[in-house]
């Protein structure tokens, strides 16, 4: 059981140690001369007249409220399905009740134009 | 045990991060050029040999290390530097659950050819990919950059949207296999399948044919539907062409990655190329059989080559067989995802968002429902 963490744990450190490098060669390698000019964000030679953080589409929030709905939602077919064939009909049953306020929720954010972009 | 682990864990980084990945940039523009009949990458020598342009890996690490880092004015520079690691380690440690082997019994010893071989193998792949997201989002917010914000709020709509429905998607192979472990999927797909079956299960009909037309019990031909859609959204995940929308260099110019050089670029450059690895090992784990070996399962192997040789050279003998069976495989989903990269045009951010919740969300709920019915009646009549 704990073989299993271990294995997780020595690839995140290896990956970490990996990843860690590669940044710090390219910070003792790289060439560093910096001046105003240049330390400038890209906008195709403009001038940035405006900071970028401004408000942005609605849509976008929107659509982490779905995700929120249905990705905790998704959840929930995951124990579902790894113990099926032992739930037989009854956890069957149950998964229809518990996917038809989710299809209804969905319907309706269709029907209200919750989708379009 | 540690010193097991150790050399499973060096053994996929070796193959994966320092092997496969540097490939496949080198892969993709062989391959581009081969489709766009021109000749590719071939000017990287040591020394006059150019080994068909196999040095560009390496060149291209030198560049990338020698550039000056850069962190814009205005930038938040703690979040500026933090981003590309936060999407380049999910993507080096997502391959820990991947099998790669499967499991072999040598004298009193059990060896799986798999870094991590637990029971949550999926929910971590889940968990780890949703992981990746925040990396993408905070490299362009950090940047100062209207375009890298551009891209950051595009990447996040995307990556979210479709990470709703790869957990969707997979639900029917997880009711097919009962279980979310890697290792027994692969297992469950070493053996075959009758093409015919349903009608010795439903009608009682019996005929010599039903039981030798077989397919392998890979898990494409449980879920064709599935596989399509997994395949898309995981795919969308890694925001590829035709997905490439959070980059899209004609329009926002290189997107929540403008504002990045040096190895900073290169650890999203390279968490992209180590995700394709990860996404064709994952596809051929859940649909393609694993490891295993289309009508020749582990069993048959061991007691016909182990009847000559003995057995435990015949355990051998299949290590080395599936993790060949392994690499191929992968090799075929890697070059699948690099042809699609380089056939389709970038969608339109309407269709990309269109296709995940009007079309793969009630397809993949469905599936779902259509699945357990089918698997419900097929458990009643046998």
């Amino acid at each position: 059981m704990l073989a299993d963490y271990v294995g997780i744990l020595v690839i995140l450190v290896a990956g970490m140690l990996l990843v860690g490098g590669m940044l710090g060669a390219h910070l003792l390698l790289g060439p560093k001369r910096k001046f105003a000019e240049k330390d400038e964000p890209f906008e195709c030679g403009e001038k940035p007249i405006a900071s970028p953080h401004q408000r942005y589409a609605v849509k976008f929030y929107l659509v982490a409220l779905l995700f929120v709905v249905f990705d905790v939602e998704a959840i929930f077919f995951y124990p579902w399905a790894a113990v099926f064939t032992e739930l037989s009909w009854f956890g069957y049953g149950a998964i229809l009740v518990f996917t038809l306020p989710l299809a209804v929720g969905l319907v309706y954010e269709w029907l209200k134009g919750g989708l379009e972009w | 045990m540690p010193v097991a682990e150790i050399l499973k864990t060096l053994f996929i980084l070796l193959v994966v991060v320092g092997g496969l990945a540097p490939l496949i940039t080198w892969i993709e523009r062989k391959q581009s050029a081969v489709m766009q009949d021109r000749i590719g990458a071939n000017r990287a020598d040591i020394g006059g040999l150019t080994l068909i342009g196999l040095f560009h890996p390496l060149a291209d690490v030198l560049k990338l290390l020698g550039k000056e880092d850069f962190v814009p004015a205005g930038a938040n520079r703690v979040l500026h530097l933090l981003a590309p690691l936060i999407a380049a380690i999910p993507a080096v440690i997502a391959f820990a659950v991947i099998p790669y082997g499967g499991v072999y019994r040598f004298g009193d010893h059990t060896l799986s050819l798999v870094v991590s071989d637990a029971d949550w193998g999926m929910l971590y792949i889940f968990a780890i990919a949703s992981l990746a997201t925040y990396g993408t989002v905070i490299a362009g917010w950090s940047s100062n950059n209207g375009w890298s914000l551009l891209g950051s709020m595009r990447a996040s709509a995307q990556m979210i949207s479709y990470e709703v429905t790869m957990g969707l998607s997979l639900v029917g192979i997880f009711m097919v296999f009962q279980t979310l472990k890697l290792q027994d999927m692969a297992l469950a797909q070493d053996t075959t399948l009758r093409v015919f079956g349903f009608l010795d299960i439903f009608f009682g009909l019996s005929h010599p044919a039903i039981d030798w037309i077989r397919l392998p019990a890979w898990g494409v031909f449980y879920q064709p539907l599935a596989f399509l859609l997994f395949l898309t959204c995981i795919m969308a995940e890694n925001k590829r062409p035709p997905f490439d929308l959070p980059e899209g260099e004609s329009e926002i110019i290189a997107g929540y990655h403008l504002e990045y050089s040096g190895m900073r670029f290169g650890l999203f450059f390279m968490s992209e190329f180590i995700q394709v690895v990860v996404i064709a090992g994952l596809m051929t784990a859940l649909f393609l059989g694993g490891w295993s070996i289309p009508y020749l399962s582990t069993q048959t192997i061991v007691a016909g080559v182990g009847r000559f040789m003995g057995t435990g050279f015949a355990t051998g003998l299949c290590v080395l067989l599936h993790f060949a069976a392994f690499m191929l495989k992968l090799g075929a989903m890697i070059w699948f995802q690099m042809a699609l990269r380089w056939t389709l045009p970038r969608f339109r951010y309407d269709q990309v968002m269109d296709l995940c919740w009007k079309v793969i969300l009630p397809l993949s709920i469905a599936n779902v429902l259509v699945t357990g019915l089918v698997m419900l009646l097929v458990q009643e009549a046998a």
